[in-house]
């Protein structure tokens, strides 16, 4: 298992850890095979270098020159999103981002357990950079465990005198649009985690009506390390246009499944070799989760993972998810299963949620059951072409992305379908795990 | 030069129809009633119409924003 390449220069700064397998986040846990407690972390990093007075702006200029990007899903440039709150109107506030809705990931969860002080110290750090004087923590509500350790966390740093603004920690409702960032402001400003419309966005007017900034919580950590070891050395893996490390989740058939830390811009193929090698001869890969694109096996093994290599194909990175599928099982029944997932999961705002989404997971349904006929898939295009960029959020965009390319990747299968009843994969093992669709009730959402 | 363009809150739009009606040259609708919008500008020529479309909708869902065009 070897993710670094071959060639790839020593980082130029002199400091900055990269550890085995190039790994910078997960380094600690390569080291000790533990969970990095306050004494371990501060042996490892120091303490977090905050900006004093007003260098706040240099660690921007840091940020940027790293060319962070958001590890959350959208991939937006961190430091052009902090110059933005940083010169809004009104004191900033600070939202991390834990929530990780994304059932196809697990990454967020395991950074957190792993390197809890890695985040807080991200957290504390863009705090300093923009001037917030309020910093929230979200996580999703029922993994108790993860909330008592971050708090016991926290105090461990209030005691060492490490975060000159305390975090606070919320537990949101768990669904899948509860991660958007609107819904994070939304919910702590005392409303419901459903996502609000836009403008204005979060970073103009977000918690209690000023400028606010949301990062993932991967995002944050990155940030922490860039704070200490410079943008130079933050560039000495991964691409020009995509520097730095990630975390991926690769799942389905792969022999080892989990999350892994890769240099952005990897290809495809060897982040699958990453995680063991396939199980199977592989006929499609989906790349960023449940809103995220299907490429066939072929198209995707030699695609560099980051913003910019995958969207030649007309992809992205998401959350940092892959998952493999194996040639003999059935892309378009497991496409209809996460379908009915994100169906079942709308905030139920507007009308593509409402009715547009539902009536394209039934259409897949029946397209995979093999009784569908000609006029529903004109259909079935029709209402995928209709659903994009008419919601208040971009959960119907992200749910015709994967329905479209699911037609064009599994389009023999289609036909197949189409003409000869279901395929024989009816009765493989799922490569997708998608958990129960449950359907959110009126109270759900507080 | 600003111009002006259509914008809806997609949360407020209960698909009752009646920009379409009132706007069929910039609004048609989807089978269950939602407003598709492929072109959002308002050139001058149709701002009275938006403007009536705009007054229309019981939701108060449509709306005009000005928008700067050309250099």
């Amino acid at each position: 298992m070897k993710t670094t390449r071959a060639a790839a220069p020593s980082p130029p700064a002199p400091y900055g850890p990269t550890g085995p397998y190039g790994s910078r986040l997960l380094d600690g846990w390569f080291s000790t095979g533990a969970p990095a407690d306050l004494d371990q972390h501060l042996r490892r990093y120091g303490p977090p270098p905050l900006p004093r007075g007003r260098q706040g702006g240099l660690l921007i200029r840091a940020v940027e020159e790293a060319g962070l990007t958001g590890r959350g899903g959208a991939a937006f440039p961190t430091g052009q999103k902090l110059r933005g709150v940083a010169g809004g109107r009104g004191r900033a506030v600070l939202v991390a981002n834990g929530m990780e809705s994304e059932p196809a990931s697990r990454k967020d969860r395991l950074l957190l357990d792993l390197a809890p002080h890695l985040v807080l110290d991200g957290m504390t750090l863009a705090a300093a950079a923009v001037g917030a004087d309020e910093i929230h923590l979200c996580l999703p509500r029922g993994r108790d465990t993860q909330a008592r350790a971050l708090a016991a966390a926290l105090a461990d740093r209030r005691r060492a005198g490490l975060d000159p603004v305390p975090p606070r920690i919320h537990t949101l409702p768990h669904h899948y649009v509860s991660s958007e960032e609107t819904s994070l402001v939304n919910w702590l400003n005392g409303g419901d985690a459903r996502p609000r419309a836009t403008p204005p966005r979060p970073f103009e007017k977000g918690v209690g009506g000023r400028p606010t900034l949301v990062d993932n919580v991967e995002t944050l950590a990155h940030l922490a390390l860039i704070a200490r070891y410079g943008p130079a050395w933050f560039r000495g893996t991964g691409t020009p246009d995509a520097p730095g490390t990630t975390l991926v989740t690769v799942t389905g058939a792969v022999d080892s499944p989990g999350v892994y830390e890769i240099p952005l811009g990897t290809p495809v193929g060897r982040v699958l070799d990453t995680a063991g090698g396939t199980t199977a001869p592989l006929g499609a890969v989906l790349v960023g989760g449940f809103f995220g694109s299907w490429l066939s096996a072929r198209d995707a093994a030699a695609v560099p993972f980051s913003k910019p290599g995958l969207a030649a194909t007309g992809a992205g990175p998401g959350a940092g998810v892959l998952i493999a599928q194996a040639d003999s099982a059935c892309g378009l029944a497991g496409t209809a299963d996460v379908l009915r997932y994100l169906a079942a999961q709308s905030a139920r705002q507007c009308g593509p949620c409402r009715f547009g989404l539902p009536a394209v997971a039934e259409d897949f349904a029946i397209l995979a059951r093999g009784t569908a006929d000609r006029a529903l898939m004109d259909r079935l295009h029709r209402r995928v072409g209709l659903l994009p960029g008419r919601g208040a959020c971009r959960h119907p965009d992200g749910a015709a992305r994967l329905a479209a390319t699911a037609l064009k990747v599994f389009a023999d299968d289609a036909r197949r379908h189409l003409y000869g009843g279901p395929c024989g994969a009816a009765d493989q093992p799922a490569s997708i795990t998608v958990p129960d669709a449950r359907v959110p009730g009126p109270e759900g959402w507080r | 030069m600003s111009g002006h363009q259509l914008g809806i809150d997609r949360v407020a739009c209960q698909g009752r129809g009646l920009c379409a009606e009132l706007l069929p040259e910039r609004i048609g609708l989807d089978e269950w009633g939602y407003p598709v919008v492929p072109d959002r500008t308002v050139p001058a020529p149709l701002l009275a119409h938006a403007r009536r479309a705009i007054a229309g909708c019981p939701a108060l869902a449509l709306r005009l924003e000005r928008v700067r065009t050309g250099p």
